[in-house]
């Protein structure tokens, strides 16, 4: 029996106050995520059960009972606190998937600081745009990645620490570092909490715009209201399973349903910290024998591109819900893991900026492969005409989808950027920047962004970004980024470039294109593809028409070009 | 030695490793290994391509054909004419 239990049955009378009850919080209580992720669980008698399983790209395991990512995060908020750190002081992880990056949060939030998680791939720039704006007090990290640090630390006044979790002793520690080890540190048993009510700050996640630089979106406790329940109803998170959230904590995923779904539940997850191989992701399955799988369609696309051969040589029956997040899953994915899994990855829907799942297909409802599935109880989501701001009254059209605000995990503002963060607002609903259609039944069909920016891998690349990078490199005069259809990460980023005079166009200066950007934004920002261009399509006042470079990339029709310069 | 293993690991560790990280060899899982991601594998291949004047076919471009030097050098012999 699934943990909804009947769709229809939970949207009657559906009030956030069941997922409080559960949680035991009442509102004006206080509200600390930390807290409730580890020392609730061990409150109810569960600190021997385990809460991470942890392997290594080399085979290296760990493991982690409820009792012991307690005091865990107790010794990661005492240092913290020994360091001067502050309530919503911002404390970034930056690491791989080490179980620091997970715990640390716990103790972060302990301490009452604000936690920023960033992706360990980011370099340079993507790095210091996000720490700076978010003036980042300290920033836990690996030994492998502190040289990115460094690199940027000039321009980064205000983070006072570098706080490494795996130093050695081989080479002398540099400016404003300090080593912290886990496994040195003494276990905590008790930590004063501090007492964060529902509205305080829980988490900073930074996302691209369009425009602009990437935007950090700022969290509250309070989102574990909606993380619990949409873990419960949705993931069908149960008392004995095994559960593997393949998602980096560096996006929102791998914190609402890598972190604090499962743990605020006291569920079992198991963490591979190693780069894709379908081979290395079975046999993972089949050792730790994962019941609960939440991926992404990029992966189940690479493993339906490894083949059917290899899944025949592990034992994956322990399998028994699976569920897909990130970009839209297409009908194929959907009935090849039905075909290979005996189960359907049930595709979810939500954003950065909503904190948890929203619209979603869940355990016993009719799946229609290929669709979003429907708006989670509590939430009202629509298809609003992008002319008017209003609902259609008529199912089938294509337009922007829409969420009326007032859930838990709603992000509260974008850092220091009220402003954007109101443009997000038009005649009383939230707009995602997607756009759907709705059929006769309720379930919600993706079409695509209504905006330039591009999901790759289910990761948000700011076309913006990538320009104006590609501007610094010397050889470049202008440059348009779009998107590109790609089989496996949905879309990739490609460039249209002009060079300066006294540059010739060749594969080498292609490949030191890419690597430029790679190396100052990020891999997945890398374009995949530079064409090299005479002109680029403006307007008459000069604007670059990504539009129509876009069309000719996915052959749709270009539309009304009058607006183009010579034409 | 290997020129071939020798030029791919050369280049690998100048692209895509920081400074003071831990030696690799021909044999290290480059990309289950986290060392070269999936979006950078891109870069890898088209390093490889320009390098050798070949042309890898996207679909034996995959994550385990690129999973380390000695792997790589042996997809790329069946391409170098």
């Amino acid at each position: 029996m699934s943990n909804i239990g009947s769709y229809e049955v939970r949207l009657k009378d559906f009030n956030w106050s069941i997922s409080e009850k559960e949680l035991g919080y009442k509102p004006g209580n206080t509200l600390n995520i930390g807290w409730y992720c580890s020392d609730r669980i061990c409150l109810q008698g569960k600190g021997d059960k385990l809460a991470l399983l942890w392997e290594s790209s080399t085979g290296a395991e760990k493991k982690f009972t409820y009792h012991d990512i307690r005091r865990a995060s107790n010794s990661i908020a005492a240092f913290l606190h020994g360091l001067g750190i502050k309530p919503e002081d911002r404390v970034c992880l930056f690491m791989d998937k080490v179980p620091e990056l997970y715990i640390g949060l716990l103790g972060i939030l302990k301490t009452g600081a604000i936690g920023q998680h960033l992706f360990s791939a980011f370099v340079d720039e993507s790095l210091f745009v996000r720490l700076d704006n978010a003036q980042t007090s300290a920033i836990i990290t690996q030994k492998k990645h502190a040289p990115k640090v460094r690199k940027i630390l000039d321009r980064l006044p205000r983070l006072k620490h570098i706080i490494i979790v795996d130093y050695d002793g081989k080479t002398p520690l540099r400016e404003r570092e300090v080593p912290f080890s886990l496994e040195k540190a003494v276990p905590i048993d008790h930590f004063d909490v501090y007492p964060t009510q529902a509205e305080s700050p829980s988490l900073l996640h930074y996302t691209s715009g369009t425009t602009g630089q990437p935007k950090g979106v700022k969290h509250v406790h309070y989102s574990l209201v909606s993380q619990y329940l949409t873990s419960k109803w949705v993931l069908d998170l149960q008392e004995d399973d095994i559960y593997w959230c393949t998602a980096d904590p560096g996006w929102v995923t791998g914190t609402s349903y890598g972190i604090v779904g499962p743990w605020s539940m006291g569920i079992t997850q198991a963490v591979l910290d190693a780069g894709f191989s379908a081979e290395a992701w079975y046999k993972f399955i089949e050792k730790y024998r994962i019941t609960m799988w939440y991926s992404a369609p990029t992966a189940i696309r690479s493993l339906m591109k490894a083949g059917n051969e290899v899944v025949k040589k592990y034992d994956l029956s322990s399998l028994r819900h699976l569920a897909s997040v990130g970009e839209p899953l297409n009908p194929e994915a959907v009935i090849w893991s039905e075909r290979i899994f005996g189960k359907a990855f049930l595709d979810t829907y939500w954003q950065t900026e909503t904190g948890s799942i929203m619209i979603s297909n869940y355990p016993g409802m009719k799946i229609k492969p290929g669709s979003m599935g429907k708006a989670f109880p509590g939430i009202t989501a629509t298809v609003l005409d992008p002319k008017t701001y209003e609902p259609y009254n008529v199912t089938g059209k294509i337009g922007l989808i829409a969420l009326k605000p007032g859930w838990p995990s709603m992000m509260r503002t974008y850092w220091n950027n009220e402003e954007a963060y109101k443009n997000k607002f038009k005649n009383g609903w939230y707009l995602t920047g997607d756009r759907a259609s709705i059929d006769k039944e309720g379930y919600f069909w993706f079409v695509g962004r209504d905006d330039d920016v591009i999901n790759t891998a289910g990761h948000l690349v700011s076309p913006f970004e990538v320009e104006s990078a590609l501007l610094e490199h010397p050889a470049i005069a202008e440059s348009a980024v779009v998107s590109k259809p790609d089989p496996i990460n949905m879309e990739v980023v490609k460039a249209f470039v002009t060079l300066k005079p006294g540059f010739a166009a060749s594969t080498d200066l292609e490949l030191e294109i890419m690597n430029f950007i790679r190396k100052k934004l990020s891999p997945l920002a890398m374009p995949q593809e530079i064409e090299y261009v005479e002109s680029l399509p403006k307007t008459r006042s000069g604007k670059i028409m990504r539009r129509i470079l876009h069309a000719k990339e996915w052959g749709e029709e270009i539309g009304d070009t009058s607006a183009l310069e010579n034409d | 030695m290997d020129n071939m293993k020798d030029m791919i690991l050369k280049y690998v560790i100048e692209e895509y490793m920081e400074e003071g990280g831990d030696p690799i060899s021909y044999d290290t899982p480059l990309i289950s290994g986290g060392i070269v991601d999936s979006f950078s594998m891109v870069s890898l291949k088209r390093f490889l391509e320009n390098k050798l004047k070949i042309s890898i076919p996207d679909d034996q471009a995959t994550p385990e054909a690129f999973d380390s030097v000695n792997k790589i050098s042996d997809l790329v012999k069946r391409f170098v004419k």
